[in-house]
């Protein structure tokens, strides 16, 4: 079965370079970077001190009147998620409750959702006073902390954490009653997200889908991860601009970030009915893995990712050849580069020179959940564009990567887009964007 | 004409035992999987029991104990309940060279699982300890110096919830699709219905499918507790899981996991396994009311059930028996017992309806899965499971809810509820498998 049912109706993203798509997109053109010293929380005892952070909003102004005080109920991950959403349902030209009560023109029964979240870390400034009031002789002390500090709890406070939430509270604004479901496969969970939104509509089980993925990295839990698992390059934090280096020697590992991306996918006969905007198909999606004993990394030859290359291929029923762009997940942990280059190489064959690969996460950072979305939309304004921004911090090629890396601008049609992800633990994905006759 | 799909494998590693046949004789004798919580300290929390897997010992199941050796606890579960499944339907494990014939790129995986439990003492540890109780901030350099100082790298990668899919992974080979979701108490409903989904769209021919989650961690409980949505009989914990009673008082927070492999007809048939029961639709929506409460119609229920029917091409005048989400908390029996009378109409109150959680727990993440391996048990033997500690009736719930006792009679078809925080509603229906 294809998927050339579900085309792509709505872009929203929240991103290091901007409050909207459209803003991500120019800046991406401009070759913008994102990056910068960790404001949000001091980050001075941390080994890596800079990250991807999205410019400031207030999320109450994306919400119904009705629904502003639910806003103290959203960690950051569901309110950069809420706000990208909101985007992607105005830009398709949809109206739902939240855009306008008097002029709903969809069935709530035939939207659905399926957005990738990531492990929501808790705030620890809202924890900590609770803890403080728990401990014995200088040490935390369970048994006060379910008599005391577990009062000091605010009563909803495990809902700011459920990831499920993002789409639930997306769900609730717009009215959205169809399928429901929240992907937690780390990185690689935005494209599989897409994937199985697009079944959604293949199957018929509703005829519109807002999917894609949202996560707030930029936390003292999760740098720590980041840190500790070695993932986070220690090395850029006097020039963040050029610190996250996908495919180049000169890689030393990651650097994390916070974004929502959310398209809006429609049945393709629903979209042309009521005459919307058409981005692009979404002709073919893949999925494998590729689990390393290492479970930080993946395998080295990255063939879980050769395996959802090929299935999506195989599903958009073209040939490698056929691509005009490739945005690869390129994290500049170099292992994983290598591993990802390889794989992209083995199924590339001879056209590995011709396929223009284009890393972005040198401009928007690793959002985590999110990344793969943000990636679908740069890959759609680029198919309606015609335009392949300049890549960024890729100076001099890694060993052993032999991709056709974007050095400057490229104007030409782009018929085929391939976007792919993958993730510590080994999930992998791929989807393939096509232009509209 | 779409291909057909079936069970071929079941496991599990759940408070009423670590295999199949033991959990489903303790369903028939109406134990209880609840008692005083010993995995911390919870004798000063609002609910001081849950229903917890004991004396649980992977290497049992599996010989490669090293490779999996920093997994979380919902994850080690997982993998009991995955070689359990695996051998059922002769997928072999932990080898390089699997001797079964199957092509890994058509093997896949889609679990509904949960985040792994912090490090407890590590964790608060930290907090105390950069806690400025002068100032009442964080100081967040002290933080870094202690939490490089006191948390391991693997011990907060193995917290991510797809890491007990990327550990069947490693078990099994599987090179297809890998999902896992998380949509609260109706995760594992989600996975199998959505794993069916991948055999249906040609994607797979095998799917590891089911759940695997442990919330009983100190965040956890004061989560739920906070919300009040546990139970707080602490002075009788087996008899606290009353679903459907007047005097219900919410649900027993409880851990494990319950692994299904679901397979196409013709692979199955192919390989010559033994058939458990055909899976035959799935329903999934969304609430779109509040976070905390279900629509007090019940229509994203009624919607979920009715799309599930839809799917399998069958009525309301075709399900057996309903295996509710029978939580036990106020709010959850009563408006399920609303959408099963919408959909069921004139046959609501004949329709066997019965909550395994009375006696299991609720798994949460694992929930629907656990549950689900007792229809299939209930189409195998013609019985339905009761629902346990039903003794004060709520005189306005009034389906039959197979109080206390199991019962004998003709179960072909089966409908498995789920129902999860936020509005999440799954609902998938299975069937005897006939040629």
């Amino acid at each position: 079965m294809n998927t050339s049912a579900a085309v792509i109706t709505g872009l929203g993203a929240v991103s290091p370079l901007g409050l909207t798509s459209i803003e991500m997109f120019s800046a991406l053109k401009a070759g913008r970077c994102g990056i910068g010293k960790i404001t949000a929380f001091d980050p001075v005892g941390f080994n890596c001190k800079i990250a991807g952070q999205c410019p400031d909003f207030k999320v109450g102004q994306f919400l119904p009147k009705t629904y502003r005080k639910a806003a103290k109920l959203m960690s950051r991950d569901i309110a950069l998620a809420v706000v990208a959403a909101y985007e992607a349902v105005a830009n398709s030209g949809l109206v739902t409750k939240a855009i306008d009560p008097e002029k709903v023109n969809v069935d709530p029964a035939r939207i659905g959702i399926n957005l990738g979240a990531g492990l929501i870390s808790c705030d620890l400034v809202e924890l900590a006073p609770a803890v403080a009031q728990s401990i014995t002789e200088g040490k935390f002390d369970i048994r006060k902390w379910g008599k005391v500090g577990l009062e000091l709890v605010t009563p909803l406070w495990l809902l700011k954490y459920l990831p499920n939430m993002l789409a639930c509270h997306i769900g609730i604004i717009h009215d959205i009653q169809g399928p429901s479901n929240t992907i937690t496969c780390a990185e690689a969970s935005a494209l599989l997200a897409i994937a199985e939104a697009c079944s959604f509509i293949q199957r018929g089980a509703c005829d519109i889908v807002l999917a894609g993925g949202a996560e707030a990295k930029v936390n003292p839990i999760v740098m720590i991860r980041q840190c500790l698992t070695g993932r986070a390059t220690t090395e850029g934090n006097d020039s963040p601009e050029t610190a996250c280096r996908p495919f180049d020697a000169d890689a030393a590992g990651s650097v994390f970030g916070e974004a929502a991306g959310i398209i809006t996918i429609e049945n393709r006969e629903h979209a042309e009915k009521r005459g919307a905007k058409i981005y692009a198909e979404i002709a073919g999606t893949g999925q494998s893995n590729s689990p390393n004993k290492a479970f930080e990394h993946i395998e080295p030859d990255g063939r879980g990712i050769a395996i959802a290359i090929e299935n999506a291929l195989k599903d958009a029923d073209i040939k490698p050849e056929d691509l005009d762009l490739l945005i690869p997940h390129g994290t500049a942990i170099p292992a994983d580069d290598l591993a990802e280059a390889k794989a992209i190489e083995k199924v590339l064959g001879d056209a590995i020179n011709d396929v223009p690969v284009w890393p972005t996460k040198s401009m928007l950072s690793n959002t985590g959940a999110a990344g793969g979305a943000l990636d679908v939309i740069a890959a759609a304004f680029a198919v309606t564009e015609g335009i392949i921004p300049a890549s960024k911090n890729c100076v001099k090629k890694a060993d052993g990567c032999n991709l056709n890396i974007v050095t400057g601008p490229i104007e030409k049609e782009i018929k085929y887009a391939l976007c792919c992800s993958y993730t510590y633990g080994g999930q992998t994905a791929a989807v393939i964007l096509k232009k509209m006759d | 004409m779409a291909e057909r799909i079936v069970i071929t494998g079941m496991g599990i590693v759940c408070p009423l035992g670590h295999d199949v046949e033991t959990l489903w004789a303790a369903v028939m004798q109406g134990k209880s999987g609840m008692d005083y919580t010993t995995i911390f300290d919870a004798s000063t929390f609002p609910s001081t029991f849950s229903a917890e897997v004991k004396n649980y010992n992977l290497s049992k199941f599996i010989e490669n104990i090293e490779l999996h050796k920093d997994c979380n606890r919902g994850c080690s579960f997982a993998l009991g309940a995955a070689a359990q499944a695996c051998r059922q339907a002769g997928i072999d494990i932990e080898t390089d060279q699997p001797k079964d014939g199957i092509d890994r790129k058509r093997l896949g995986i889609y679990l509904g699982a949960g985040e792994g439990s912090v490090n407890n003492e590590v964790f608060f540890g930290c907090i105390v300890k950069a806690w400025d109780n002068e100032k009442n901030v964080m100081d967040w350099n002290k933080w870094a110096q202690v939490a490089f100082a006191g948390m391991s790298p693997a011990g907060e990668l193995q917290q991510e919830p797809n890491m007990p899919a990327a550990h069947i992974a490693l078990l099994t080979g599987a090179q297809g699709p890998v999902f896992s979701c998380l949509t609260a108490c109706a995760a594992s409903t989600q996975a199998t219905g959505e794993a069916m989904m991948l055999i249906r769209n040609g994607k797979a021919d095998i799917v590891v499918a089911g759940g695997a989650h442990s919330m009983i961690h100190p965040l956890g409980l004061t989560g739920f507790n906070r919300l009040t949505a546990l139970s707080t009989r602490n002075d009788s914990p087996q008899t606290a899981s009353r679903p459907f009673s007047a005097t219900r008082d919410g649900f027993i927070l409880g851990e494990g996991s319950a692994i299904l492999i679901l397979e196409s007809l013709s692979s199955a048939e192919k390989r010559g396994v033994q058939i458990l029961a055909e899976v035959i639709g799935f329903g999934s929506s969304s609430d779109a009311f509040r976070v905390t409460d279900m629509h007090e119609t019940g229509r994203g229920a009624i919607k979920a059930m009715t799309d599930a029917l839809e799917d399998a091409g069958l009525t309301y005048k075709d399900i057996d028996y309903i295996n509710t989400h029978g939580t036990s908390t106020t709010e959850n029996d009563s408006i399920e017992t609303k959408a099963i009378k919408a959909v069921f109409k004139e046959r609501a109150k004949h329709v066997p309806a019965s909550s395994v959680k009375s006696m299991l727990g609720h798994l949460i993440g694992a929930a629907g899965a656990a549950e689900l391996i007792t229809c299939v048990l209930a189409i195998r033997d013609n019985i339905v499971p009761p629902t346990t500690n039903l003794n004060d009736p709520d005189p306005e719930l009034d389906l039959d809810y197979v109080p206390n006792e199991p019962r004998k009679m003709a179960v072909n078809t089966v409908m498995n509820e789920s129902f999860g925080f936020g509005g999440q509603n799954n609902v998938v229906i299975i069937k005897r498998y006939e040629e």
